[in-house]
């Protein structure tokens, strides 16, 4: 297949399925994007870095590896996961609450031309987390669960789970 | 029961000293996570640190939550719907470095079942009182529902 038959087909698949792609770690990232649950429609993947999560929400996540700056080899694994579900799922909207497995996630589906999502997690209400600031530069949406962290130039508040 | 918690990080011996001094006056068992600290309580149950599980257990049956402004612990107390009481550390007093527990604070302010102590006296107060009501559940925040509102509108344009 030609490159330009094979993006032309991608953007006709990605329309087709209308997926949202739901990332986040484990514990109170995973706990927060469950609650989202009400905004992401009928048609949603969640992945997760933790397997038996999903059992206490009534959601079955794809479970990829941990990782976070202090496993290299680990987060490798974890970015080629996510990567080839990216891919393969060809999601219409990426949205995390973290952290590093979001940050993969939201870098992957930009590549990719979905719109991408980032909501930084309520436990930061001192300051936005080192990932929340990477993925600024490029997320479509950028979003802090505080006010008083919401800036013009920098993440919007638009609610929290709490 | 009370059940007290400063997280498992950085001790909080102003709140635990506090509670420690009170326990004799409530007639009720006071169990206390208190984390890396060096103190040692009289008059309550205190542990370094406790496990997951019994933590959880714990929590449940408490009558109410005595803790730091900790985000962990405050969607806690509202998911299993026991009433909290909140004292935030003070970065004047070294409890943390700096005063995000004091902002966490002004913000959640108000929030039905939530009770922000400014300090010991507050706190000691508010431990004594048998009409603290549980948080609303997360579905009657305004906050929550205009998160998912916004997110939903986000969602759908991204799908047109």
């Amino acid at each position: 297949m030609r490159p330009c038959h094979f993006f032309k087909n991608w953007r006709l698949n990605m329309k087709k399925n209308n997926l949202v792609l739901a990332v986040s770690s484990s514990g109170g990232h995973w706990e927060q994007l469950t609650l989202l649950k009400g905004a992401f429609g009928p048609n949603v993947q969640y992945v997760t870095t933790m397997a038996g999560l999903g059992h206490n929400f009534g959601i079955s996540p794809t479970i990829v590896p941990d990782c976070n700056r202090n496993q290299p080899l680990n987060s490798m694994w974890c970015a080629v996961k996510l990567f080839s579900i990216v891919l393969s799922r060809r999601p219409r909207v990426v949205i995390t609450t973290g952290a590093a497995p979001g940050l993969f996630a939201v870098v992957f589906g930009k590549i990719f031309g979905a719109k991408t999502v980032w909501l930084d997690s309520v436990a930061n209400s001192e300051r936005l987390s080192l990932s929340g600031k990477l993925a600024g530069i490029f997320v479509d949406v950028w979003l802090t669960q505080w006010s008083h962290l919401a800036k013009s130039d920098g993440p919007a508040y638009e609610g929290r789970v709490l | 029961m009370i059940l007290v918690t400063v997280g498992t990080q950085l001790p909080f011996d102003r709140l635990i000293k506090a509670m420690d001094a009170l326990a004799p006056e409530l007639h009720e068992r006071v169990v206390a996570q208190v984390g890396p600290s060096n103190y040692a309580p009289q008059n309550i149950d205190a542990f370094p640190n406790i496990e997951p599980s019994k933590f959880a257990s714990l929590f449940q049956e408490a009558r109410v939550i005595v803790a730091h402004a900790g985000i962990g612990t405050i969607m806690n107390a509202r998911k299993f719907q026991i009433p909290i009481i909140i004292l935030p550390r003070l970065a004047s007093k070294g409890e943390h470095r700096n005063d995000h527990q004091l902002a966490t604070c002004h913000q959640i302010r108000g929030y039905t079942g939530i009770y922000v102590a400014d300090n010991e006296d507050e706190l000691r107060a508010l431990s004594k009182r048998n009409d603290l009501v549980p948080p609303d559940t997360l579905e009657r925040s305004e906050n929550y529902r205009m998160l998912l509102g916004n997110l939903k509108k986000i969602i759908s344009m991204a799908m047109e």
